[in-house]
């Protein structure tokens, strides 16, 4: 019975696929029922951009099923909640005015709500969910309230009217509106400062929940800043776009600095999804600056690259969770210091997770590399805005965005190392089993799909640039080239991922080649990794995480604030001997300490002053009404 | 297309052979000036002839990771190889590739080593794979920045139009924004190929040890690939420093004598360059582990003033 | 940096000229085979401390100094014995230190040569008989030269490595 759940769910992802692949095409399609739901009924209509999204959740949906095939323990309960989640994250891409897509991202949020509950059991999940649930609704108030400030202006709560009447807004209306829905979507993404539900949620999740919530779940909120900076509200003013890439710029940095010092290997990939949630904010905010200044090809440019980044994302997103997920199932543990050798035991979960590492990465010749290039030739081409300003923000994402490369290659040599390689840390990593089959073919799907979209960008791209064009309402040629070589810009930059991954098999082979023909010699004969000739060598002298980490901590401790805390434990005879050594190294959150508790804080003392009001006694109360019913005189 | 494969395997044969002597041409240069006779500037390649006949101690500990990284070290290399102009402007795989490209393909090296430095399990490995990319990481922005800088006056970030267009102004070499984005380039290459003063590539104290200790666990036929890998860094490093900020002298043209001639204004620089890191080595003294993020800070500053100068003049 | 420049070239090149200083007691059959051929032009030693005083150590440090150049021959030290060819040994080895050097010997690839420096390399020298003691090196791994001294100068040392491998200018 659990199959047949999932497997209808795989099923619906399929079909999203396909209908998704119409809209992409060009296909448009609408269904109009009025009196199904208040204020306009239910109306959804399937245009490129729309299609793209449904196809990539489809696209993720698909694998993400089939891992819970596999995962028996975890996927019994929960069955009608997924069925719910994917059904809701379909119709939000198509839904065509208000009350659709409020409903359908209420159900979304819901649903997932209840998927995070999973371990009822278990307090850091309850806390999870709850904050979770209160930073989703709280965006929901903003979406509601930006929706209905717009569909009260523009008269009409369909997203199409809003598109015809975009030329006539007031400045006043349109940064309102800008403001409210960009917070509601940005809170969905997992925008910093509006990140903190992330780490919490999708970790506490079960992995092919994760896999969906981190690689499709907030690429919908990605998709509501798309139909908001570049499409409901026309051509807004420049600070848009550069407001976008600010928060691209800190988000990206934030995410990889608090995944650096993670050990939760979930949580790990929480954060990496906020750097690249950052990423794409990059290419959107570029898209919208040149939008401005009227550079239309390169606005395409920046659509491209935003985009390709979404879909990229979500295939190595969810390779690297379920990859986690199989790890998690084996081991018994989210704690990477608990593990290690792991390759010796997973060797197939290990070779998935090593392309999801490198991927993410943004390594050469994966998909990670291409998307994160695109976005860089969007941003180097600043030098066409005439604004200082706008060049000296462009600079800023252009060194954010390098950093964060750097960093994320580091996290993840991290990851993968520790998790994978040398001795296990502990009983549960040395009794680990392999993944059974459904996972496995789960997490291969996922590796072949990098792959494509790392070889074989030349097939892509026109695709998306013809999303593109659909969204900025021009057909410019930003990005052309043959089957080999994609070109940007005309001579600008041009690459070619399928002769680089010739070229870089043919190298790696030469050497092989080159040995056998000079004769090297071949023996190879096993012994103990040197530990400068000492008798014992135990996982206990292997690196752990937190010593990986420790030069970072260092470089960056005016962002993570670290504090050291120190127990020893002396023998009882004598001081000289130690038993005990326990060394503790946590980051703060800023955010926490700056920004929420402070917040929270205010809002408690205004509730308790309010709550002032609520004295008990009636005769206060008759006075209330008394006041209310004079007010109301004077007013009419 | 066949001037084309003879030029790439040309191409190729330099870098490859011609790295060690550029390694050894170096240690023999810091011999000198400390006032030993000092190895032959052939010496690497004895190395690795005896390093071939050896044989290989593998750690039971370790994975196919492990055996697979010194190829795959050699392949980015070479592919590199392919990218960089070397003697003529426009490398064979020019079409393929910029230097986004070989940026992220030294990461790709980079990548693989640390992995196998974690792989052998024990702490000296753990600790070069964590100090190796936390150097790699906090290079990248300083050049990402300054390529930025010289794709802003060349218009392009494909090395061979770099090439093509700084080829044309001569005044260049005396531009301060181009010495700028030189300076800040010349510290990262310090950096990235492991030379004083981020590290010293002839300690045997494995507490100072960046690079050095990812590979104490290689041997034979592993640890002559490994070696020749990171020669072939230095070689590449210096070919791109060498020839986006000094492009006279390189051939236009495919044939045999441009080529040549190429080959030798290349060796020329070459040899410039080397004398003045062979200099730079022997009178810095190697930094303190965490006094390197400042000095890779001062090289971001450097690039950063670079860009600035440019925008400033246009 | 000028100053370097200025004292480097003044002072030029002190390297001395390698002349047949002392003995070397050469044990085994390897020496003169094929082994020596292979480390002909190039030969990496690591340098193992079993117990010596470090009265070998500091002759030995000598050798990478200015005056007495080894890498001019192709020598030089390395860090891991995976890296080495040639194990210079020096001390009489110590109980403590037995197990550790014959790790070492073990972690060291084919084919690798075994020097014992000193006295002490020998058969114990001043320590011979101690209980805290094992003997030789040849007790604990397998030598194929043997350097004494107590402890050997520099100039012996260079000699006694450089006969051993067949390339003593004479």
């Amino acid at each position: 019975m659990t199959r047949l759940g999932y497997g209808v769910v795989a099923l619906m992802g399929a079909a999203a696929v396909g209908l998704g692949g119409y809209g992409v095409t060009g296909g448009g399609a609408a269904l109009r029922l009025p009196s199904l739901l208040p204020l306009g009924g239910l109306e959804l209509t399937l245009d490129p951009l729309g299609g793209l999204f449904l196809a990539l959740i489809g696209s993720a949906a698909i694998p993400a099923s089939i891992y819970a095939f596999g995962d028996a323990a975890g996927a019994r309960r929960g069955r009608f909640a997924y069925a719910v989640f994917v059904t809701s994250m379909c119709v939000v891409p198509v839904a065509a005015n208000t009350m659709t897509f409020l409903i359908a991202w209420e159900l979304m949020s819901l649903a997932s709500y209840f998927l995070v509950l999973h371990d009822r059991q278990s307090k850091g999940s309850v806390n999870a969910a709850w904050i979770y649930a209160v930073m989703t609704h709280a965006g929901l108030a903003c979406l509601l309230a930006g929706m209905l400030l717009l569909g009260a202006d523009v008269g009409s709560p369909r997203f199409a009217d809003w598109r015809a009447a975009a030329p006539t807004l007031t400045p006043t209306t349109r940064d309102a509106a800008f403001l409210l829905l960009a917070l509601g979507f940005a809170g969905k993404a997992g925008v910093v400062p509006l990140h903190v539900w992330l780490p919490l949620a999708h970790p506490a999740a079960p992995s092919h929940v994760s896999a969906l919530m981190s690689g499709v779940m907030i690429k919908l909120g990605v998709y509501g800043l798309l139909r908001v900076s570049l499409d409901w509200l026309g051509i807004g003013p420049s600070w848009w776009g550069a407001a976008l890439l600010i928060a691209g710029a800190a988000s990206s940095l934030i995410g990889v600095l608090y995944a650096l010092v993670e050990h939760d290997l979930k949580r790990l990939l929480a954060f990496h999804s906020i750097e690249n949630i950052g990423i794409i904010l990059l290419g959107i905010g570029s898209a919208a600056l040149y939008r401005v200044a009227g550079l239309d090809a390169l606005a395409a440019l920046g659509l491209i690259a935003a985009l390709y980044h979404t879909v990229n994302h979500a295939m190595f997103k969810a390779l690297l969770f379920l990859g986690a997920g199989a790890v998690v199932h084996a081991t018994g543990t989210r704690n990477m210091e608990a593990m290690g050798g792991l390759i010796k035991r997973m060797p197939w979960t290990a070779v998935c997770f090593l392309v999801g590492s490198a991927a993410i990465a943004a390594l050469p010749p994966l998909n990670g590399f291409v998307s994160e290039w695109l976005t860089f030739l969007a941003l180097f081409q600043n030098m066409r805005l005439e604004a200082v300003g706008q060049n000296l923000v462009f600079t800023l994402g252009i060194a954010s965005l390098a950093l964060t490369g750097g960093l994320a290659m580091a996290c993840f040599v991290k990851a993968f190392g520790i998790t994978f390689l040398a001795l296990p840390r502990s009983d549960a990593a040395a009794r680990a089993h392999e993944a059974s089959r459904p996972v496995r073919v789960a997490m291969l799907t996922l590796v072949t799909a990098c792959v494509v979209l790392g070889v074989g960008p030349t097939l892509v791209v026109p695709t998306l640039g013809s999303v593109a064009s659909a969204v900025l309402g021009t057909a410019p040629e930003a990005i052309s080239g043959d089957w080999l070589t994609v070109r940007v810009s005309g001579q600008f930059a041009s690459v070619s991922t399928a002769a680089i991954a010739v070229v870089l098999a043919g190298s790696f082979c030469a050497p092989l080649v080159a040995l056998r023909l000079v004769g090297a010699s071949r023996r190879t004969r096993a012994y103990e990794t040197w530990g400068c000739g000492r008798i014992v060598q135990t996982p206990r002298m292997e690196y752990t995480a937190t010593a990986f980490a420790s030069p970072f901590k260092r470089v960056f401790d005016f962002f993570y604030r670290p504090t050291k805390r120190l127990d020893i434990e002396f023998h009882p005879e004598s001081r000289f001997f130690v038993e005990r050594i326990e060394y503790e190294n946590p980051t703060r959150s800023i955010f926490e300490d700056w920004l929420y508790r402070p917040a929270l804080r205010l809002l408690h003392g205004g509730a308790r002053a309010a709550g002032a009001l609520q004295s008990g006694s009636a005769n206060q109360y008759l006075a209330y009404i008394l006041a209310a019913l004079l007010l109301m005189l004077v007013l009419a | 297309m066949i001037a084309t494969l003879a030029l790439a395997v040309v191409q190729i044969a330099i870098v490859a052979f011609g790295a060690p002597l550029l390694v050894g041409t170096l240690r023999t240069l810091k011999a000198r000036l400390v006032g030993r006779q000092g190895p032959s500037p052939w010496q690497p390649y004895a190395d690795v002839r005896k390093l071939l006949a050896k044989e290989v101690v593998v750690s039971t500990t370790t994975s196919w990771v492990f055996r697979a990284t010194p190829y795959a070290l050699v392949a980015t290399l070479l592919t590199a190889a392919l990218i960089v102009p070397v003697m003529t402007v426009r490398p064979p795989l020019a079409f393929a590739g910029n230097i986004i490209l070989l940026v992220y393909l030294f990461m790709l090296g980079t990548f693989f080593l640390a992995l196998a430095g974690l792989d052998a399990g024990s702490a000296f490995g753990g600790m070069g794979s964590s100090r190796e990319v936390a150097v790699a990481a906090l290079a990248e922005p300083t050049v990402v920045v300054a390529v930025f800088a010289l794709a802003l006056r060349a218009e392009s970030i494909d090395l061979g139009r770099i090439v093509e267009r700084f080829a044309g102004e001569p005044w260049l070499a005396a531009n301060p924004a181009h010495l700028l984005a030189f300076a800040a380039l010349f510290i990262v290459m310090l950096a990235e190929t492991g030379r004083l003063p981020v590290d010293n590539p002839a300690t045997h104290l494995e507490l100072t040890m960046i690079h050095e200790a990812m590979v104490l666990e290689y041997s034979g036929r592993y640890l002559a690939l490994v070696e020749w890998a990171s020669a072939m860094k230095l070689f590449v490093f210096m070919t791109l420093l060498a020839n986006l900020f000094v492009p006279w002298g390189l051939a236009e043209a495919t044939g045999p004598i441009p080529v040549l001639s190429g080959a030798l204004a290349l060796a020329a620089k070459l040899a410039v360059l080397t004398a003045a890191v062979a200099l730079l080595e022997t009178a810095v003294a190697k930094l303190r582990l965490f006094r390197v993020p400042e000095l890779l800070a001062g090289s971001f500053a450097l690039a950063f003033l670079s860009l600035m100068a440019i925008f400033v003049v246009r | 940096m000028l100053r370097q420049l200025r004292t480097a070239v003044r002072t030029g090149i002190v390297t001395e000229a390698c002349a047949p200083v002392g003995e070397v007691q050469r044990i085994g059959e390897r020496l003169a085979s094929e082994i020596v051929r292979l480390f002909g032009r190039s030969l990496a030693i690591r340098q193992v401390d079993a117990g010596s005083c470090n009265g070998c150590e500091l002759e030995i440090s000598g050798l990478t100094g200015p005056h007495y150049d080894l890498e001019r021959f192709g020598l030089h030290f390395v860090a891991s014995p995976r890296h080495a060819d040639c194990l210079l040994v020096t001390g009489p080895v110590t109980r403590n230190m037995a197990e550790a050097l014959r790790r070492t010997w073990e972690a060291t690839p084919d084919p690798k040569l075994v020097v014992a420096v000193g006295d002490c390399g020998l058969d114990g020298g001043l320590f011979r008989g101690s209980y805290a003691v094992v003997g030789g090196v040849a007790d604990v791994v397998p030598v194929d030269a043997v350097i004494p001294g107590c402890p050997p100068p520099p100039a012996a040392l260079l000699a006694g490595l450089l006969e051993a491998l067949g390339r003593l200018p004479r």
